[in-house]
């Protein structure tokens, strides 16, 4: 195995590009070391991308936040402004694993990782976060719930790596909640998970919803009609009913020892009314 | 090929050659001949071998050595100020905080990095604050007892 750690991403596309064995992107590691000692892959090229400058920084500006690819997951709390904005895409990266995990892993990796369960994906997700893709041929940009292609697979080329994430710009009287189900209190992975972003007017009625659901299929899954179910209501009981009826009916998810089908099914409808409240609350409304 | 490294470690500068997928917990261990830190799991389970790197938190078996060059790598063998005993060194004896000893340094480092960033911390927040860390001996209580105990003292001081 060769180590690379480039200064540019431009260097970083080429090595990746050129190599003609397996080649994986390190940037906290959390995931490919562990995979790398079970025997799963065999680097035969790692490319370190933390030495690339601006990838482990989060910058402010009008149009919301951009997130450098290896900002370990610990930094999105210390910024002020980005948990102000986001409380629930920090919640959720912050669900994955220890504090040591926290001190390397990246919302980046969680989502090139490709797990169904990933906890930051469905938050991310919800809050119409977009990735900035560079490649050989220059840069492009997807929204978040586009990247995952299966499980474990993603719909970057060869030669690509994500550079940054960007969350847009809270707006007025928005919030964002994510909620998952474990059987622990913490360390552990999604059996359900589910995130919620919404908009209220001055008078409490959902003008703008997201909801997004984790480990209910083989990819993050955004749920169109579960956010319809809340919009120009102000979540009162019945529109939590449809709202939960909405995300169970999108559910197609698998049997396996954390969960069966009929208990994610079901569990997802009550974490998106909870998630939802939670939200709602945190936009402003009551 | 290997990789060569200039690294700061505890304090002083370290030069190593290691190679490309070895682990820094292996460097530090099997080359460095710094053995505080455990391999429990080598998955970033189980915290016995945490360090700190550039002032995070850090299970060094899910670092490579190579990513090392320029860091700034905390160990358990920096911890005492030579015979001088760091205070959760000193109540984790106090407290009979350990027993088998093989989770010992993780947790002392983990403790020490949970109150430079929180001197007064809740029991809740020490307990979510050393979950990456497990002891098969203690059940845990004396651990918190002794974190609960430095920090009252690291407060006082």
């Amino acid at each position: 195995m060769r180590y690379e750690s480039p200064a540019t991403t431009k260097e970083a596309c080429t090595l990746l590009a050129k190599e003609k064995g397996t080649a994986f992107v390190l940037a906290g590691g959390t995931d490919l070391l562990v995979k790398m000692k079970a025997g799963m892959v065999e680097p035969d090229l790692v490319v370190d991308i933390k030495r690339i400058k601006g990838m482990c920084d989060i910058k402010k500006s009008a149009s919301g936040f951009v997130i450098g690819a290896a900002t370990p997951n610990a930094a999105l709390s210390e910024n002020a402004a980005l948990l102000k904005a986001w409380p629930g895409v920090v919640e959720a990266a912050q669900l994955i694993g220890s504090k040591q995990v926290q001190g390397r892993c990246t919302m980046a990796g969680n989502l090139c990782n490709a797990s169904p369960a990933a906890d930051s994906v469905p938050a991310l997700v919800a809050a119409g976060a977009r990735v900035v893709i560079a490649g050989p041929k220059g840069k492009r940009k997807l929204a978040v719930e586009d990247v995952p292609a299966g499980v474990g697979r993603t719909v970057l080329k060869k030669g690509e790596i994500i550079e940054a994430i960007e969350l847009p710009a809270k707006k007025p009287k928005s919030g964002d909640a994510y909620l998952r189900f474990i059987p622990r209190s913490e360390m552990d992975i999604a059996v359900v998970s589910c995130a919620v972003n919404l908009s209220i007017d001055g008078k409490g009625v959902i003008t703008a919803a997201r909801v997004s659901l984790g480990a209910v299929a083989t990819t993050v899954l955004l749920v169109k009609d579960a956010a319809k179910a809340i919009i120009g209501t102000k979540l009162d009981d019945q529109a939590k009913a449809k709202l939960a009826a909405a995300a169970s009916a999108a559910c197609r998810p698998i049997d396996d020892k954390r969960g069966t089908v009929e208990f994610r099914t079901e569990v997802a409808g009550v974490l998106a009314r909870r998630a939802a409240e939670i939200a709602y609350a945190r936009a402003g409304g009551k | 090929m290997a990789v060569l490294v200039k690294t700061t470690i505890n304090g002083d500068s370290v030069e190593y050659a290691c190679q490309p997928d070895e682990s820094l917990l292996d460097v530090l261990r099997n080359r460095l001949g710094l053995t505080g830190a455990k391999e429990g799991c080598g998955t970033g389970d189980c915290g016995a071998c945490s360090v700190i790197v550039d002032g995070r938190l850090t299970c060094s078996c899910l670092v490579l050595g190579a990513e090392m060059e320029g860091r700034t790598l905390e160990t358990i063998e920096g911890m005492a100020d030579g015979d001088k005993l760091h205070l959760l060194q000193q109540q984790f004896i106090d407290h009979a905080a350990l027993q088998c000893g093989i989770c010992t340094p993780g947790f002392l480092i983990a403790a020490k990095a949970l109150l430079e960033k929180n001197p007064d911390p809740t029991e809740e927040e020490i307990r979510f604050g050393l979950a990456g860390n497990l002891c098969r001996c203690t059940g845990y209580d004396k651990i918190v007892r002794a974190v609960q105990a430095a920090a009252k003292e690291m407060r006082g001081a």
